[in-house]
């Protein structure tokens, strides 16, 4: 382990990332091919990152729990992805981007990271374009950009309500090519279950195939994990249902700090719930928000239908609340705002869990036509799953788990506290801090596999050049293959009465309820007796049923069981930081009117887990946060 | 509702499949088509039987993994739908309704209603790519590009690489979705150098994975989640012809 040293280079803030580069220690290019890099994950981190390297010239195995790897949930996110390119000539500047970015995640994340984050943003958009990625474009042909939440200038570039698609697939395509040309193996429906160490670094990892159910052991010299978020731990959420935070979970039982694991996002542009056997809660593009109005009724106990409610007896309590920014606060301040409301009563729809939002004032002013050609997609979707017309009545929508800011811990190069093991995207912790602002997770995944990791994997590859390369029959792949063999039958020999969906259900609301939007010490330390018990329950009374080769119920066991770990730590996390911050609401901090209340003094530092095995209490280190450029503000959008 | 659901069961891909007769009762007309099975998976856990394989993933109708033939169209009955987005509003109550896998002889079946599309990935590797390797882009707005010709690449991008337009299609034709592709990348000006050897690889990769001919039926449009336009397939046989016929040899 490296401990917490975080290893910012040296120099002011605007020359780290160069003085990085110049100064990282390259591989022969007739070496490259003889050093193999492993790839988890083909979403927009893993993709970009397996592609680059093969650039480069190294062999790259690269893994993907899907049947291809151009459905990672990359390819869900609508919005678009910011970079401070200032072509609308209106304020922007990779500072400006930088110091939103930074107030934005609530002061709990790394000033050199996001100001690289910002600074790499420019060369982001030049690199899809030049993929073949059609962004919105004006007239005259060049690049379009809209306003995103929790900022005041428009840096955000899209493809319609698809931008995450049409990046990845820039992306997958790109990984294509590398395969076409022999540098990319990538293995299809392959789920990682273990990492493999051998004198402290990764050096392989074990995977299961999950169409014959073979457990197959590769070997390299560096690992990659970009594996997403894992948000899917609520059950209901806005990620896809393979979702799953069992890869870095597993790399953290061999070492990995895990950090920030209670910060997550909840967007507050979702579906919500309808029913009890809901799977899945869909995401409306936060983008609509531009033209979107918010609003609840006034009037407690409303019966009229949104469209025979008069506007002087509606409440845009957004706009009422945070005049400034309106109804482009950030998430975490209007899911919040969306949940007060909510929880006072004044919830609209069925389950009265709902909030409008509504288009008539911008088809009055724009035109249905206009509105149909920037959102046309969602409008549609929206009908599809409710069966309502938005161009004629408000959308009900609410708040639902989304983003996980939490992850393994990194270094400025992205390298995890074990040796040769890197994180990347949202696997890891690092750029957003307490809260994430929208369309900078495109942003993330694009700039860590692109610009960042083609630098500082061959910065670590460079000292293995001369270790010998791991055969698979190594000892240690021998035993990290019987502990993932034993875990197996374990889970296909529990012969109990409940299902693994039951289970997971069970635990999502419990995280819901007392990990979710607002916490408190009673519910987190009640909420860290259930889980336990829980998990008891799920190894002595848990059903699976069909055989060990193509097994879906297998799969998510395996998740769930890593879930029941994770969602302990989610509660000791948000426990142990006794102050309010981004997505992290302590209902003990607040201000009478309900706002965050930070505590600087105490608890400007990374908070980063170790695992100390199983039944023993996690071990805290921390990563304090130096601010040289920016001064602590209390975080107003007022 | 009350449904009786006629699924298709197969072991793996060399053994014969049937289909097998399912009650479902509680079904409301809410839940999507995929919770529906889920309901039904859940039953069968309950008596101790093996669960209906299936593919999804992210159920909001963009990651293209969700596909079946229900009552005997791809993606069920509604027009430009995917599955995942596919609710039981669209059934009757005591309806009968068949459930089987997108069928190919490029599509193996893996089990049940799970079939291998890695076809469609290896036509993307023959050539679906604008060759940039990372660091090589210029400034993006160096190329302008019209509104339109962005709007129209677009709609060609859209696919979701389902499979729906094979699996409807009576030749079993990759037309429409490798045409999508050509067709995005050869109208932007960053794609069109390569076109001639893209367009030409691709449809040589297209025939060896063993999907049909095109004969022009459009069924393929109709499923389509994206509602990608037949009119790229002739955009595709223009550049097609067009590469045979400049080509040296």
């Amino acid at each position: 382990m490296n401990g917490l040293n975080a290893n910012i280079p040296e120099g002011a803030l605007e020359d780290k990332w160069s003085n990085f580069k110049e100064k990282a220690k390259l591989v022969n290019p007739a070496n490259r091919q003889k050093m193999e890099v492993i790839v988890v994950g083909t979403g927009l981190a893993g993709a970009s990152c397996a592609a680059s390297l093969a650039e480069q010239g190294y062999r790259i195995k690269s893994f993907c729990f899907q049947d291809s790897a151009r459905r990672a949930h990359s390819v869900a996110a609508q919005g678009g992805v910011n970079a401070a390119k200032n072509y609308k000539n209106d304020g922007d500047s990779v500072y400006r981007m930088f110091y939103d970015t930074i107030k934005g995640g609530d002061f709990r994340s790394r000033e050199a990271n996001v100001y690289r984050l910002a600074e790499c943003s420019l060369a982001l958009i030049d690199q899809s374009v030049a993929q073949g990625v059609p962004f919105a474009r004006e007239y005259g042909g060049y690049l379009n950009n809209r306003s995103f939440g929790g900022v005041q200038v428009s840096r955000t570039f899209y493809a319609r309500g698809q931008t995450g698609q049409q990046l990845l697939l820039g992306a997958y395509q790109a990984l294509m090519r590398q395969e076409s040309l022999g540098k990319v193996k990538t293995y299809t429906r392959h789920e990682m279950l273990d990492l493999v160490l051998i004198d402290g670094k990764a050096k392989g990892i074990i995977t299961r195939d999950l169409v014959t159910g073979e457990i197959e052991r590769h070997a390299a010299d560096a690992v990659v994990l970009a594996t997403g978020g894992y948000g899917k731990i609520y059950y209901l959420s806005t990620l896809a249902m393979g979702c799953n935070g069992s890869a870095i979970w597993r790399a953290h039982k061999k070492g990995a700090l895990m950090s920030g694991v209670s910060w997550i996002q909840f967007h507050p542009t979702s579906l919500p719930q309808s029913g009890e056997q809901q799977s899945k809660l869909t995401l409306m593009s936060e983008s609509l928000r531009n033209d979107g109005r918010i609003w609840v009724p006034l009037k407690d106990g409303e019966q009229r239908e949104a469209g025979l409610i008069p506007e002087e007896e509606r409440d845009y309590y957004l706009e009422r609340r945070y005049p400034a920014f309106g109804n482009l606060s950030p998430r975490d301040i209007s899911s919040r705002a969306a949940k007060e409301r909510i929880d006072a009563g004044f919830g609209v729809g069925p389950m009265k869990n709902a909030v409008y939002l509504d288009f008539s004032r911008a088809i009055k002013a724009q035109g249905k036509a206009k509105i149909k050609e920037k959102y046309s997609n969602l409008f549609t979707m929206y009908e599809k799953i409710t069966g309502i017309n938005a161009y004629e009545q408000p959308m009900l929508i609410s708040p639902a788990a989304h983003f996980t800011m939490g992850g393994l811990w990194v270094d400025y190069q992205l390298m995890t506290s074990i040796q040769g093991l890197f994180a990347l995207g949202e696997a890891n912790f690092s750029d957003h801090g307490a809260n994430r602002l929208g369309a900078n997770s495109l942003l993330q995944a694009c700039v860590d596999g692109y610009f960042i990791a083609p630098y500082t994997i061959p910065n670590y590859l460079a000292d293995e050049l001369k270790a010998e390369r791991i055969k698979t029959s190594h000892p240690a792949f021998d035993e990290a293959e019987a502990q993932v063999k034993a875990k197996l039958q374990q889970l296909m020999e529990s012969k109990g009465n409940f299902s693994v969906d039951h289970f997971h259900k069970t635990l999502g609301k419990l995280l819901y309820d007392k990990c979710g939007l607002s916490r408190s010490k009673e519910g987190l330390q009640q909420a860290i007796e259930d889980i336990k018990a829980l998990r008891n329950k799920f190894y002595t009374d848990l059903k699976i049923t069909g055989d060990e080769h193509l097994n879906s119920e297998l799969e998510k066991a395996g998740r769930v069981a890593d879930y029941l770990e994770l969602g302990e730590l989610m509660c000791l996390d948000a426990l142990q930081r006794e102050e309010s911050c981004g997505a992290h609401f302590r209902e003990e901090y607040q201000t009478a009117d309900g706002e965050a209340v930070r505590d600087d003094e105490h608890y400007a530092y990374v908070s980063a887990w170790e695992w100390k095995g199983e039944n023993e209490q996690h071990v805290l280190h921390k990563e304090p946060l130096t601010f040289e450029r920016v001064s602590l503000t209390v975080r107003s959008y007022k | 509702m009350k449904l009786n659901l006629k699924i298709w069961r197969q072991e793996n891909a060399s053994e014969k499949g049937r289909l097998v007769d399912y009650q479902l009762d509680g079904v409301t007309t809410h839940m999507s088509f995929l919770e529906m099975m889920d309901m039904l998976n859940q039953q069968l856990i309950e008596k101790g039987e093996r669960t209906i394989e299936f593919d999804h993933d992210c159920r909001e109708g963009i990651c293209g993994q969700c596909g079946m033939m229900i009552n005997g169209r791809a993606h069920g009955p509604l027009a430009n739908t995917t599955t995942c987005q596919l609710h039981m509003r669209s059934f009757k109550d005591g309806e009968t309704i068949y459930v089987e896998p997108f069928r190919s002889s490029a599509f193996t079946v893996l089990r049940d209603l799970k079939v291998d599309r890695g076809s469609f990935d290896r036509i993307i590797q023959a050539g679906g790519f604008i060759s940039a390797a990372t660091g090589q882009a210029p400034e993006a707005n160096s190329i302008p590009i019209a509104h339109e010709t962005a709007e129209a690449a677009f709609d060609a991008a859209a696919c979701i690489g389902c499979g729906a337009c094979v699996a409807t299609c009576k030749n079993s034709s990759a037309a429409l979705f490798t045409a999508a592709k050509v067709v995005h990348l050869a109208i932007l000006p960053q794609g069109k150098l390569e076109t001639a050897k893209r367009v030409d690889a691709m449809v040589q990769q297209m025939d060896a994975e063993g999907f049909g001919h095109c004969s022009n039926t459009e069924a393929c449009e109709v499923e389509c989640p994206q509602g990608i336009s037949v009119l790229h397939i002739a955009r595709f046989n223009f550049l097609y012809h067009q590469s045979r016929l400049m080509s040296k040899t």
